[in-house]
This record gives C-alpha cells, structure tokens and sequence, in this order.
C-alpha cells in the first residue's frame, strides 16, 4: 500500500477510432485514502500529441514540465511540431534515463499523425518500455478496472461522437470501482483538424 | 509557558516571499526554515535583480521545483508548505497546497498534517468560491474551534494572517475563549 504508483491515486485511458483518437483521465488528488484535489488533470498537450501521466503527483509535474521543454526546444530546432512517434521515442529514452532510479509515473500518448493521417497511441512503463496497441491504452489505479470496461465496450472504427461515449463510460465505469480514482474527468477527442475538450462531472464520492 | 514538550509557544511559522506572497510552513525541526529562508532569499533576490514581483503561480511552481529537486537528494527537506498570494496583475486570490514529495495543488482551501482530517470536512460543507472576509473568518473560528476540540495535543492557539490587494498583515486572533463540547 506505499507503492509510490498508488499513493496520489488516479487513472488515464487512451482509444482508437475511425480516423481519430480519444484520451481520458480523472481529476483526483489524494494522499492515500483522503482526497485534496479534485481539480489536477493527468493529461498534458504539446503541439499536436497529448500525455497522459498517472502515478506519483510529483513526478506527473516534473515530467510535465521536462517534456514541455524537451518539446519546445525540439519545435525551435526542427521548425515544426513533433510527431506522435517521434514524441513516443522522446518519452521513451527520457525514461531509461533513469533506469536506476525512475519517475513513478505511468504514460500514455495520443496523437495523429499529420504526414500519414494515421492515428497513434501507446503507453509506457516507469522505464520507457514503449506499449503500441491499436486498440486502447489503460493506466493508473483503476488500471485493472479499465481493462475490464475497454474490452467490454471497445469496437473497431468507432466514429469521433461514439468513441466520446465509449470512452467516458469506459473511464466513469471503472473509476466508479476505485477509491483512489474519479471526481470528475477530462476527455479529448481528437480528430484530424479538430480537438473537442470536455469535463465530466462524474460521482462526488 | 515551557516545559518537556512545548519549547515555544509563540512560533511564527510563515515567510513573507515578497509584497504579495506569504508561505506557511510545518514539518521536519531544522529542515523547515532552512528551506523557507532559502526560498525567501531567492525570491527577494529576483525582485531586487528585476524590480517586479513574482506572481503566487510562479513562486509556487519555482518553490516545487527546488522541493522535487530536493526530493531526489541524499537528504531531502522534509517541509510541507502553503502558499497565498494575489496575483498583482490580475488581482485575484491564489492559494497553493506543497507537500514533502513537492506535489503542488492550486486549491480553494487546504490544511497539511492532522488538520485535513479535522478541517477540510468542514471547509467542504462552508465554503463557497464567493465568501467574503468576514465569512472566511467564521469559517476559520469552526476550523480552530475543532481543532481545540479535538486534537490530542494543546496547539497553544493560532496565529492568523490576512493576504489581500492591500497587502500583507497579522490580525488579532483570541484563542482564550473556551471550547464548548460539540
């Protein structure tokens, strides 16, 4: 119960749809059982890709900060922005650097990408091991719950308003069956030329 | 006054950073101020060397960064922090919520320690985005009446500051007033 993963509590979920992407997270906060926040959103844009970072909160902080520099500076020297797969190799090795002592954070990355129109997502381990899928990425405290709820209702080329659906309910569903997760969520669908943002509220409890 | 377990009982425990920004702060004995007096070093010297204040936002995320710093250390402060400030730009109230693994939290009301079990109960039911000071206060007075109550120990009262667009300043606060059994 002191693994540093599941201390601050929290879940992200990434999918695939027809010609767009969705990536999820909630918005708690906590310090073992008691919740602090229920305002600190785990997904993070840079350009075009979106990350997603659950685990231990000051690590999804620092990281974000890291990769919002990394990010910058390859945008100055390449004069354009960075591709999903190229962002997932960044957040790859900066991970394995520190193999020997790690972010405890748990990664997921959204994103099309603009030469191929494809859409892209993966998920990471602490140390960088990249984990493509082309159907969805779960992470976080309700990673077992979100398993459950993606493999129930996930299907192959949803279009953007029924991946919304399906991903909201995935990740409301499976917060709902656990504490350290839930009070409210993010959700962006990103299409080709278009990002929809929204909140939902969720349960209060 | 003293005696085996109290050294002090008047411990001022907050730092002015700079016109608009104060921090609290608890934790390990040594590590506390030496951080707090390290953070309000730097800060004053960015206002000196650059004749304008940080805004609460960047004080607290430039406070997070030398914790998390810290964190990774052969021996990390052990301090956990609040941060008030009024943004001089934008003139709207701030309130960050740092603990010891530099976990940093924007939040509209926030205690560290024993005090969230207490108080953040109470804070959940009474405050609302829109109170005024004199509301804050009362809000305040159930928080420290519970804390009276409650806590095991005698916390030899409170010492209560007011962060507002006029700036920074202590206020009155009588602790002597029994608690009644709630």
């Amino acid at each position: 119960m002191s693994s540093p993963f599941a201390i601050n509590g929290g879940a992200c979920v990434a999918m695939v749809g027809k010609d767009c992407v969705a990536i999820a997270c909630d918005l708690r906060l906590g310090l073992q059982s008691l919740t602090v926040s229920n305002n600190f959103p785990k997904i993070f844009s840079y350009g075009d890709v979106y990350l997603g970072l659950t685990g231990l909160a000051t690590d999804v902080s620092t990281v974000s900060d890291l990769f919002r520099y990394k990010v910058n500076m390859y945008r100055l020297r390449e004069e354009r922005q960075i591709s999903p797969q190229t962002m997932a190799n960044l957040v790859s090795t900066s991970l394995y650097e520190k193999r020997f002592g790690p972010y405890f954070v748990s990664p997921v990355i959204a994103g099309i990408n603009h030469k191929t129109g494809k859409p892209f997502i993966c998920g990471f381990d602490s140390i960088g091991c990249i984990d493509f899928a082309k159907d969805f990425i779960v992470s976080g405290t309700a990673s077992d719950q979100l398993f459950g709820t993606c493999e129930g209702l996930w299907e192959p080329d949803l279009e953007p308003e029924d991946l919304f659906e399906t991903i909201s309910q995935a990740l409301l569903n499976a917060v709902d069956r656990d504490a350290l997760s839930g009070w409210g969520a993010h959700v962006y669908i990103i299409e080709k030329d278009k990002v929809t943002k929204r909140l939902l509220k969720g349960r209060q409890d | 006054m003293r005696g085996a377990t109290i050294l002090k009982a008047s411990d001022d425990k907050t730092k002015q950073l700079n016109q608009n920004t104060l921090m609290a702060f608890s934790g390990e004995a040594g590590d506390t101020v030496q951080f707090a007096e390290y953070i309000q070093a730097n800060i004053q010297l960015y206002s000196m060397r650059n004749d304008t204040d940080l805004g609460p936002s960047a004080v607290a995320n430039f406070v997070r960064g030398e914790l998390a710093r810290s964190l990774r250390s052969r021996k990390p402060y052990n301090v956990n922090l609040l941060l008030g400030g009024m943004d001089p730009i934008t003139k709207q109230p701030h309130l960050y919520w740092l603990d010891y693994l530099a976990s940093l939290a924007p939040l509209p009301y926030a205690a560290h320690g024993y005090a969230q079990y207490y108080c953040l109960s109470i804070l959940d039911k009474h405050h609302h985005p829109d109170i005024d000071f004199e509301q804050g206060l009362k809000i305040l007075r159930m928080c420290t009446d519970e804390l009276k109550r409650r806590l095991p120990i005698d916390f030899k009262g409170m010492l209560v500051k007011v962060i507002d667009k006029d700036g920074i300043r202590e206020i009155d606060y009588d602790m002597s007033k029994e608690v009644l059994p709630a």
